[in-house]
């Protein structure tokens, strides 16, 4: 809850000069602002770091006080008058490092020689003490990430606000007392035996080299590596668009530090700054690849990708293009252009995305493209668009720091969107009321006045209780409603019957705490709501995202400070895929094909006929292959071997292909099944544009030249176009954002050029001038009649119930350390070791009834297959649900799950699957 | 509605809780393995886990739902006291009933002393410990002799293994020094007979023969705030108007040390937006002082009073009276007193809490009681802002020492003057002095303020037999110490003591003699204040460590020293560090032939 900014000035005496600066400013930062260098160590000069004053190392003296005042902590007042630079404080801050130096290494055997307290030390002369050291403890090397090395720590506690007050993930204290004050990890653990999430906060907030990335020290834990530059991109993994810095060594990545984005304020996860060396993995594509004559495309044929050229030879770029295209052109001919399709990626950039739906529709000639969207939000963005005509967040997810009351339904946000959720928990500290609904229990549950462990698949029960609260009991903006919203008699009628006593036995929650979330949440001035696959991935989906728009209009909650609709999305470009047209129903911005207008404006830009039917979806292009009317698939980037639901029949129809072309830096799964591998550039290798879950077009950065053969995206898409006949010129991914400003109207005000100063714009954004608009549709919606319309929804049982022989509910979704299909995080070395086995998450109760032991190999079935496991006990689990991650392709839980659709969004039920569950015979090993 | 009932498998939560899946259930896995090589299965989420039945045991033990983030030491205290130490699987099952990550637990757990953490695969501590103070007065009479005696003994099998013997710092009973407690239950004069009898039978927890509710009410106790709860509104502001100014008037001032004047401290307080809150201080630890504990254990109500006064005149909602655990008896006879206090109908809207200390000297320190009442660890906060404006979670708060409270019922009553007369020339109002060390008769000395050392030591029927007077402590560990022949300077705040860089502060006088060394006396403060400092700030940490490292040398360092001592009074963050170097100094400035190596020169 942010107080209004203070514009009072306060005057008074720094070192013989008058200074003014505003009320609440520290002597620190008036002093860095007049070039005064005052040596600091345990405060961070950083956002949310509070300073604590504890290391003594910047204080400075003011007259008329007794002792001195440490600057970083003490707020000036006027008339004060204050000298940094006497003998007196200069003598103390020297003993200062001189008392901290002792109990170090020296510098030259020092960890980190150019760490901030032996700058400091420098400064100050300091480069030895006259007093005597005490022992030192012993290095913890458990991280398979940080390294350890309490010898060089000064208590200053810095790494404990790092985890505990700015990314709140708890895990680092201080404890014991005197000179016995230590740092711990949980209960005094090893950090890799604690509860430690790797985010490495702590490590970029340590000034003394006691954290530090292994990446960068040799086997003495000395540095060993200084990076020659520092890149500026975006972090290519989840939505949430964390700014980072790649630090580069010669044509290698060695660390990676988090840069104060508007999203992530240095933040980082620790996908973001450990996973990065997944592009060094010898499994990388570096020349193209056409399938060997004698090798059949088979769903059951084993595929190792550490040995592709069992199934493919290498060729050359023009032969593997011109074999591309000319598949394409064959099939066209032959059958038509709705025998083709083509799937882009999220994890690519706006412009690749743009190209991909532009080869598509101009080249193929069909709006069969899609991408995974589809399998995340794509019922999100169908009710978003249906109901307050917009699929994109309403509000940035930095504004629930302003939020009264926040519910997150169906998000796991600390695995999914690890920097996102540091934001919701400094709310929830900040005195926000935080409501978790999910059947599964999760680490925001500790932050938050209620969780509810609802039924799995008994949202919409759930919400319309919520929604019944809020009319019946005449809680609801009756102003907003009646200027702002249309609907709300059908809705109010809908929910009429839904109350929570009548809801309760259906979602599993008491009555008494469905009222309570209803009335705290209706009374918040500003609410915020936030949802996930969890509320997407299901035959209703939709009706769930109805619900939660019905809720945010019902509160008024849309349109104002801390208020708002936001789907985290999934991945690093997915908002900006989706903007890009990377869709079978729309051209860019949402343009649907279907209209005239548009696709003759489309027609004349482009100079091609196009196609007027809405294209097929992903999963309907999957069943079309199997059912052989789709003939031809360009993949970029995509894995939907791994990604879409009921994988044997998915595989099956990839194996009936007549043509297959993939593109990505890995023979992934999907690669298997190819007749053309097309070796691209990972994200770090690329120049372009990315848009987070803000709504934020930010600018990522080559840091890297891709490996031997690799070629960029653009390059790669534009040499198939040009092969197909179409007239591509484009030289570098700005001349394709320029095309791209023409046809988008949301592109206004974003230049490639403000990009580059930049780094970060948020649309929409009237000019280039402007700012973006973080928060969204304060006055009118863009829908026709400019409200934002509640539209109600029925309460339906999920697809596939369980029953005697499946009794089980199977849930699927990431892990913290493995994102999507693994493609990516299972080849980083670090994430890889910090999750190495494919696991199913059982509950207590279940493990115990069926005798399971931690570990233990079980086999997981549903009615589409099967696969075999080690049992992993989760706390968080109800009894009776278990959950599967998809990123282990030894074990692909997508083999298991149900491709049954939401009506409207196209999204298969991802998240609710009937299973079974036995523990495989223990196989004696002295046998 | 075709729901209802479809998988009623998902009933939640209805079924019992199994026995532990796995038998390494909770401990964090063994070492892991090095980067780049594959590891088995883990089996379980990162970290140690709750055990179920662990945390159904503390939520049994402590019973309360939902608990109370303020309560955490109690807690604590109530597990402590239960199972004898604090077991990883509870603490972990407490922290997961209190939604507190486990390092916040840890950490508050590990900086008190009394606390006992046992992670897993590590012995729990015996069942029985037996503190024998080792600070200065207790030195002096023996107390680190007799722990080195008793331990060897129980090393030599001649006492049982499930009794320990621990230092302690200053355990408030330097009058029948070397003391040492049971538990937490006291044992004056100890020595390895009496010792050796408490192991055998046990220490009976008496509670002292003191004043009780039903007497103190019978002597016109009260009656002030029975007019006070009568009065009508307008009445009752004239009469704190009153009381106010009789207080203001009065030359009462903070007793805890600090000396900051009583009335100015309660009109501050006054002046601040509600609520108002207050803590009264009884977490005496000063070395060598004793008075709170006897004030406590003759005539609890006259204390008791002074915070329903403060109540009135401040507008108190709240009081948290915070004890320290080495005063078992007092927290019995004043859970005792409160009850009949509260049922009496006298408090009003006022509520009274009533919290344990757990080990640790810097908690008498205001802001770090503060801390720990909030269920922290005992860290001082930094000033501005003062606890006067921002307390006690963040509130304006009263803070009063033990002392200081029990004047204030007889200067309201009797009239400022009465109190203001009673001192010696210049020095208005009461002192209770605690004296112990080298004099014949350690104890209590109410006195007039401004007593000389001289006077004192007069007062405890003189030096012990056999002693020269040498030197003496003014104001407990921290007031530095001055030799015999500044025997009459007038002991109060300020004023000549002050010249000399010493002061008064809780008014703990320690008579040293001929017999002792300076030096080793001096070390001993030193080493007492490295084992309390709360390690936050540099100066103080590292600093008191430091010293006592070089002091225990074979030549110390004079000249380092004097830096040292220099930078922890300039730059520590609260009194503790700012005034741990003063027995150096004055060891330094007084006694330099007490210096090992100085002596062995001269």
């Amino acid at each position: 809850m942010a107080q209004a900014p203070e514009t009072k000035n306060v005057t008074f005496t720094l070192d013989g000069k008058q200074v003014t600066a505003p009320h609440g400013t520290t002597i620190w930062h008036v002093a860095r602002d007049a070039d005064i260098d005052i040596p600091h160590l345990c405060y961070k000069d950083a956002d949310g770091y509070r300073a604590d004053g504890n290391c003594r190392a910047c204080m400075v003296e003011i007259d008329g006080e007794r002792v001195l005042a440490a600057s970083c902590q003490r707020v000036a007042t006027d008339g004060m008058i204050v000298h940094s630079a006497t003998e007196r404080a200069t003598k103390a801050r020297a003993m200062v490092m001189e008392l901290l130096v002792a109990d170090q290494p020296r510098r030259t055997d020092s960890h980190d020689p150019s760490s901030q307290l032996w700058h400091y030390a420098e400064e100050q002369q300091v480069d030895h003490s006259r007093f005597p050291g005490k022992k030192a403890p012993h290095p913890d090397s458990s991280h398979p990430a940080i390294a350890v090395n309490m010898d060089a720590c000064i208590q200053c506690n810095l790494c404990v606000r790092a985890c505990r007050e700015v990314q709140v993930n708890d895990v680092i204290g201080l404890a014991g007392r005197g000179a016995d004050a230590h740092i711990i990890f949980d209960f005094g653990d090893d950090m890799g035996a604690s509860t430690c999430v790797g985010c490495g906060e702590c490590v970029q907030a340590c000034p003394t080299g006691a954290l530090m990335p292994k990446t960068v020290l040799d086997d003495s834990q000395k540095l060993a590596i200084t990076p020659d530059k520092q890149v500026a991109s975006v972090c290519p993994y989840c939505g949430v668009g964390c700014q980072l810095n790649f630090h580069v060594k010669g044509e290698k990545i060695v660390a990676v530090t988090g840069r104060e984005g508007p999203a992530n304020k240095s933040r980082l996860c620790v996908k973001g700054r450990y996973g990065f060396d997944y592009i060094d993995n010898p499994q990388r594509l570096t020349v193209p690849l056409i399938r060997r004559d004698d090798v059949p495309k088979s769903a059951s044929l084993p595929f190792d990708p550490a040995t592709p050229l069992t199934h493919f030879r290498e060729a050359s770029w023009d032969e593997a293009l011109t074999r591309a295209a000319s598949g394409f052109s064959d099939i066209k001919q032959a059958h038509g252009a709705s025998a083709l399709a083509g799937f882009g990626s999220a994890k690519g950039t706006n412009e690749e995305a743009y190209l991909v739906q532009k080869l598509v529709r101009q080249g193929f000639g069909t709006n069969n493209v899609d991408h995974c969207t589809r399998l995340c939000h794509a019922s999100s963005v169908a009710a978003l668009l249906e109901n307050i005509g917009s699929g994109a967040v309403t509000a940035s997810f930095s504004q629930c720091l302003h939020s009264d009351a926040i519910i997150v339904i169906g998000a796991n946000p600390t695995v999914n969107h690890p920097v996102a959720a540091t934001f919701i928990k400094n709310a929830a500290q900040g005195g926000a009321d935080l409501f978790v609904f999910d059947p599964r229990g999760q680490a925001l549950d500790r932050y938050a006045t209620d969780s509810l462990n609802f039924t799995p698949g008994a949202d919409v029960a759930l919400l319309n209780a919520i929604l019944h609260v809020i009319i019946s009991e005449d809680l609801y903006d009756k102003e907003y409603v009646a200027t702002h919203t249309e609907g709300f008699d059908a809705l109010k009628s809908q929910t009429k019957a839904t109350s929570p006593e009548a809801m309760a036995p259906i979602c599993g929650i008491e009555p008494d705490k469905i009222r309570k979330v209803a009335r705290t949440f209706a009374a918040a001035k500003a609410g915020m709501i936030f949802w996930g696959m969890g509320v997407s991935q299901h035959t209703h989906g939709t009706d769930n995202a109805r619900c939660l728009i019905s809720l945010a209009l019902l509160t008024g909650n849309v349109g104002k400070q801390g208020a708002g609709l936001h789907p985290l999305r999934g991945q690093n470009n997915v908002q900006g895929a989706s903007d890009a047209g990377l869709i079978p129903m729309f051209f860019p911005d949402y343009k649907s094909v279907s209209d005239d207008d548009v696709r003759t404006k489309y027609e004349n830009l482009w100079e091609a006929s196009l196609d007027a039917e809405k294209g097929l979806t992903v999963v309907e292009i999957t069943d079309a292959a199997y059912d052989g009317t789709i003939k031809g698939i360009y993949v970029m980037g995509e894995n939907p071997a791994m990604s879409d639901p009921d994988q044997n029949h998915a595989r099956a129809a990839l194996a009936r292909l007549d043509h297959l072309v993939v593109q990505d830096i890995f023979p992934t799964e999907t690669a298997a099944f190819a007749d053309v591998i097309l070796p691209a550039s990972a994200f770090p290798e690329k120049d372009g544009t990315v848009t987070n879950t803000d709504r934020r077009v930010q600018r990522g950065r080559l840091a890297v030249p891709p490996p031997g053969d690799a070629r960029q995206d653009w390059w790669i898409i534009t040499e198939i176009a040009k092969r197909l006949g179409l007239a591509w010129t484009y030289k570098h991914p700005r001349d394709i954002f320029a095309e791209m400003r023409i046809v988008m109207p949301s592109l206004t005000g974003i230049t490639w050029d403000r990009l580059e100063a930049e780094d970060a714009v948020t649309y929409p954004c009237a000019d280039e001038l402007s700012d973006g608009a973080d928060i969204l549709f304060g006055d009118v919606f863009p829908t026709p009649s400019g409200r934002g319309r509640m539209t109600p929804a029925d309460v339906l049982p999920p697809d596939e119930v369980p029953d005697e022989t499946f009794p089980l509910v199977m849930s699927t979704g990431r892990l913290l350390e493995h994102w999507h299909t693994g493609s990516m995080t299972r080849r980083a070395s670090v994430l890889d070791e910090l999750e190495p086995v494919a696991e199913v998450h059982i509950s207590r109760p279940d493990m115990t009834e069926k005798g399971i032991r931690a570990g233990q190999m079980v086999k997981v079935e549903t009615r589409r297959g099967e696969i075999e496991l080690a049992a992993r006990m989760d706390p968080n689990l109800p009894a009776g649900m278990i959950f599967v991650p998809f990123c282990f392709t030894e074990a692909p839980a997508n083999m298991l799950t149900n491709p049954a659709l939401d009506p409207f969004g196209k999204i298969p039920e991802l998240k609710f699957s009937a299973a079974r569950l036995t523990p495989t015979p223990v196989i004696d090993a002295a046998e | 509605m075709v729901m209802q009932g479809l998988y009623d498998i998902m009933a939640l939560g209805n079924k019992s809780m199994p026995e532990s899946v796995f038998p390494e259930d909770g401990t964090p896995p063994p070492e892991q393995g090095r980067q780049g090589k594959k590891r088995g299965p883990k089996g379980k989420p990162k970290g140690r886990m709750v055990i179920p039945e662990a945390r159904a045991t503390i939520a049994a033990l402590l019973g309360t739902i939902p608990l109370r983030r303020d309560q955490l030491i109690e807690y604590l205290h109530i597990i402590q006291d239960e199972y004898g130490h604090l077991s990883a699987a509870h603490l972990a099952g407490l922290a997961d009933l209190m939604k507190l990550p486990m390092a916040e637990v840890w950490e508050v757990a590990s900086f008190y002393d009394h606390f006992d953490l046992v992670s897993e695969g590590m012995e729990a501590p015996p069942a029985r410990t037996i503190r024998i103070c080792t600070s200065l007065s207790c030195m002096m009479q023996g107390g680190e002799a007799l722990l080195q005696k008793m331990q060897s003994m129980r090393s030599e099998g001649k006492i049982d293994a499930d009794v320990r013997f621990v230092p302690a710092p200053c355990l408030g009973a330097c009058d029948v020094a070397p003391a040492a407690a049971d538990g937490h239950h006291l044992v004056g004069y100890a020595n390895t007979d009496n010792l050796m009898r408490v192991i055998t039978t046990g220490t009976p927890h008496d509670i002292p023969d003191y004043i009780g509710f039903t007497a103190y009410r019978a002597a016109a106790g009260y009656a002030l705030i029975e007019a006070l709860n009568a009065a009508t509104d307008d009445a009752h502001a004239e009469m704190v108007s009153g009381l106010m100014s009789t207080l203001s008037d009065a030359a009462l001032r903070g007793l805890g040390g600090a000396g900051f004047p009583t009335g100015r401290k309660w009109s501050i307080v006054a002046g601040y937006d509600g609520p108002r809150l207050m803590a009264v201080n009884g977490d005496e630890g000063e070395p060598g002082t004793f008075k709170d504990r006897y004030y406590l254990s003759s005539d609890p109500h006259r204390m008791l009073e002074g915070v329903l006064l403060a109540s009135h005149m401040v507008g108190i909602t709240k009081c948290y009276l915070y004890i320290r655990d080495e005063y078992p008896e007092i927290i019995a006879l004043l859970t005792k007193e409160l009850a009949l206090l509260e049922a009496s109908g006298l408090l009003g809207s006022l509520e009274i809490e009533l919290r344990r200390g757990a080990g640790a000297y810097i908690c008498g320190e205001e802001s770090a009681m503060i801390e720990s009442i909030e269920g922290k660890r005992g860290l001082p906060r930094h000033r501005p802002p003062y606890v006067a404006e921002r307390g006690l979670f963040d509130r304006p708060t009263l803070v009063n020492n033990v002392e200081t409270l029990f004047w204030v019922r007889d200067i309201l009553e009797r009239g400022a003057d009465w109190y203001n007369d009673q001192g010696r020339e210049g020095h208005p109002g009461f002192r209770t002095y605690s004296v112990s060390g080298r004099v014949a008769q350690p104890g209590l000395v109410t006195t007039g303020a401004g007593a000389t050392v001289a006077e004192l030591i007069e007062a405890c029927g003189g030096m012990a037999d056999g002693h020269e007077f040498k030197g003496y402590l003014p104001g407990g560990a921290s007031g530095g110490i001055l030799p015999a022949h500044l025997a009459d300077v007038p002991l109060d705040f300020g004023g000549k003591l002050a010249e000399l860089g010493c002061f008064v502060g809780s008014h703990a006088i320690v008579v040293l003699s001929d017999k002792d060394n300076m030096w080793k006396a001096a070390t001993n403060l030193l080493q007492f204040f490295a084992h309390e400092s709360c390690g936050q700030c540099t100066p103080c940490r590292s600093g008191t460590e430091k010293a006592v490292s070089l002091m225990t040398s074979d030549a110390p360092d004079t000249a380092l020293l004097g830096e040292l001592a220099d930078i922890m009074a300039d730059a520590s963050i609260c009194g503790l560090g700012q005034a741990a170097s003063n027995p150096l100094i004055s060891a330094m400035t007084h006694f330099p032939g007490d210096i090992p190596d100085a002596a062995s020169e001269t």
